[in-house]
């Protein structure tokens, strides 16, 4: 079985996500893909740059499983992130989460990646012809 | 006391270092931590406000204390925290 959580410089595997998370038990599986864009507010955008506190963002991905957990019982939840320098097109973020039913799968997806962005330590640079930028700070 | 103190993304970039060492006096919370670091590296201090603390890898408040050997990061805005588009105050609605 693949890891559940995962973060780091490897390209983003949805099929991995998906095996961490499938089971008899499970009969639905939603997804959530997160891709760099190549527009953002306004200004073009040549590359993100991905930093974590990767130990940290381990913790919250399992703190993130286990409210989910507790919310929908029975569900499973498979967290990938990338980091380090990607291309516009090239994928981010991968959540794969599985319950017994597509309404529980579908909301506790919502919730993983809705908690991942309020409060997991990664941070973004974007990357443009002219200079460069900090998501968040500007600076 | 000593403690580690550990700075990431935009915050690593305005002190100059992702790691330091560093000695705060006994009953020390993570405001003077967070003070100490503007300290010895000013060009954080425009950011201060914006930054939240993590205490050995979980997320504390300000006046949560210090312990030797402890590990305080300083967490600048994460990436999902504004959308394009987006303004302060908008998410989740």
């Amino acid at each position: 079985m693949s890891a559940p959580h995962r973060i780091g410089p490897e390209a983003i595997s949805p099929d991995a996500a998906v095996r961490a998370v499938s089971g008899t038990d499970c009969g639905a599986v939603a997804t959530f893909l997160g891709a760099v864009r190549a527009q953002s507010r306004g200004r073009e955008v040549v590359a993100l740059d991905y930093e974590a506190f990767e130990s940290m963002a381990l913790k919250q991905f399992v703190h993130i499983t286990s409210q989910a957990q507790q919310r929908w019982p029975g569900c499973r939840l498979a967290i990938h992130h990338r980091t380090g320098r990607l291309l516009p097109g090239e994928l981010s973020v991968a959540i794969a989460a599985a319950a017994p039913h597509r309404d529980d799968a579908f909301a506790a997806c919502r919730h993983a990646i809705e908690a991942l962005k309020a409060d997991a330590p990664i941070w973004k640079r974007e990357e443009y012809r002219d200079g460069s930028e900090w998501v968040g700070l500007g600076s | 006391m000593r403690i580690t103190l550990l700075y990431f993304a935009a915050a690593r970039e305005r002190a100059g270092t992702s790691r330091e060492s560093l000695s705060v006096a006994p009953g020390a919370v993570a405001r003077d931590a967070l003070e100490a670091a503007c300290a010895a590296h000013p060009a954080l201090r425009e950011v201060a406000s914006r930054l939240r603390v993590a205490l050995d890898e979980e997320f504390a408040p300000l006046d949560a204390p210090l312990r030797e050997g402890c590990e305080v990061a300083l967490i600048p805005p994460v990436a999902g925290g504004l959308d394009a588009g987006e303004k302060p105050g908008e998410k989740n609605r």
